[in-house]
């Protein structure tokens, strides 16, 4: 993970690293603190907020693939005239799918944190290792 | 030894992205799909904002299903924690209440913000087809509202019947919009069933501002709904 951050920097250094290169290590390095996040805490709210980290760590990845050299965002105004839009906006793909990906992250979001609060409740504790019921 | 495990994992994973990272060179074209869409948006459409017009058009029924989805998840959220506050909701209400008065700070500035938060909600609604926004974007401005309200003034009830009334008949609109393209126009849910009007004013762009408006309401209430059932 520092080796990915480091050549990060070090390309950053250097004249005219991509846009979309520094917003996918971004992303990349947001799922990866997710996931020890995940890995590493016992607290089952700590673990829903790594699931949160890796779903807007996936979002920026997203939204850094559609990007196309020297885009402006897809939407027609002083910047972007009709005739040009074809040639001149980033892919507008990725970013209606984001907008999908983000309402879906809410809603896996808010059933999480309900069934947590279940969980106190049946136990007083948030702590995941006194759940062993389901372990195996 | 958890630990360890743990750490491989993620160098793994690491290793991974930085083979991505390192493998991709930014992108100079455009797909086909999107250059027709980029071109076919504004025209066909009439919408400036070509993510909107994608959203609410030509996925318009992935957005229906986002819908259900949110829905279902405002209903699931109601069951999971309906069952508690059944058990001892009286007490910990009171409780709650006593304990965390706002300050004087967040009452006075909510106040002053409230209105222009769901004012802002209503325009970014409104204006989804011709700048960034939308409906689940405006929504989402809603809400945020709403829990500023709950945080101000914690006695605040919201009316969970008329707001599930709205939700409904804004869905129940939603899908006979959907219907009438079939019957007007070419497809569910297809936007030509309005008229165009002048490219980039405020009601152009046939049923898309609708919808806007209609996803917004039903976002709104929903995610409103979502946050009042962690209240209790």
């Amino acid at each position: 993970m520092s080796s990915s951050i480091g050549s990060g920097t070090d390309m950053a250094g250097e004249v005219g690293l991509p846009v979309s290169q520094i917003l996918l290590v971004t992303g990349f390095c947001l799922i990866l603190i997710g996931l020890a996040g995940i890995f590493v805490h016992r607290n089952i709210l700590r673990i829903i907020i790594g699931f949160s980290l890796i779903d807007t760590g996936i979002h920026v990845v997203m939204v850094a693939t559609g990007y196309v050299t020297g885009g402006t965002a897809p939407i027609i105004d002083a910047a972007l005239d009709k005739a040009n839009a074809a040639t001149n906006a980033v892919d507008p793909i990725p970013s209606a799918l984001v907008v999908t990906a983000i309402v879906i992250g809410f809603s896996v979001t808010a059933i999480m944190l309900s069934f947590a609060i279940r969980l106190y409740d049946a136990r007083k504790t948030l702590d995941i290792d006194a759940f062993t019921e389901s372990k195996w | 030894m958890k630990r360890v495990f743990a750490i491989i994992a993620v160098l793994m994973f690491a290793a991974i992205f930085f083979s991505v990272v390192g493998g991709y060179s930014e992108r100079q074209t455009r797909s086909p799909l999107a250059e027709y869409y980029l071109t076919q948006v504004p025209r066909e459409l009439g919408a400036p904002n070509v993510v909107t017009g994608i959203l609410i058009t030509y996925r318009g029924f992935d957005t229906l299903g986002e819908v259900a989805v949110l829905f279902m998840v405002a209903a699931s959220v109601g069951v999971l924690l309906a069952s508690k506050s059944g058990e001892n909701a009286q007490v910990t209400n009171v409780t709650s209440i006593d304990e965390s008065e706002p300050s004087e700070l967040v009452r006075t500035g909510a106040e002053v913000i409230l209105p222009l938060i769901f004012l802002f909600g209503a325009y970014v609604i409104m204006n989804g087809h011709l700048s960034a926004g939308g409906g689940f974007q405006g929504g989402a401005v809603v809400a945020s509202g709403v829990m500023l309200l709950m945080l101000a003034s914690p006695a605040t009830q919201l009316h969970h019947g008329f707001l599930s009334v709205t939700e409904s008949l804004a869905g129940v609109l939603y899908v006979s919009i959907g219907i009438l393209g079939i019957v007007f126009a070419d497809g569910f849910l297809d936007s030509h069933i309005l008229p165009l009007g002048t490219f980039g004013t405020l009601l152009s762009a046939g049923a898309i501002p609708l919808i806007s408006a209609l996803l917004g309401i039903k976002v709104g209430a929903e995610l409103s709904v979502v946050i009042d059932r962690f209240r209790h």
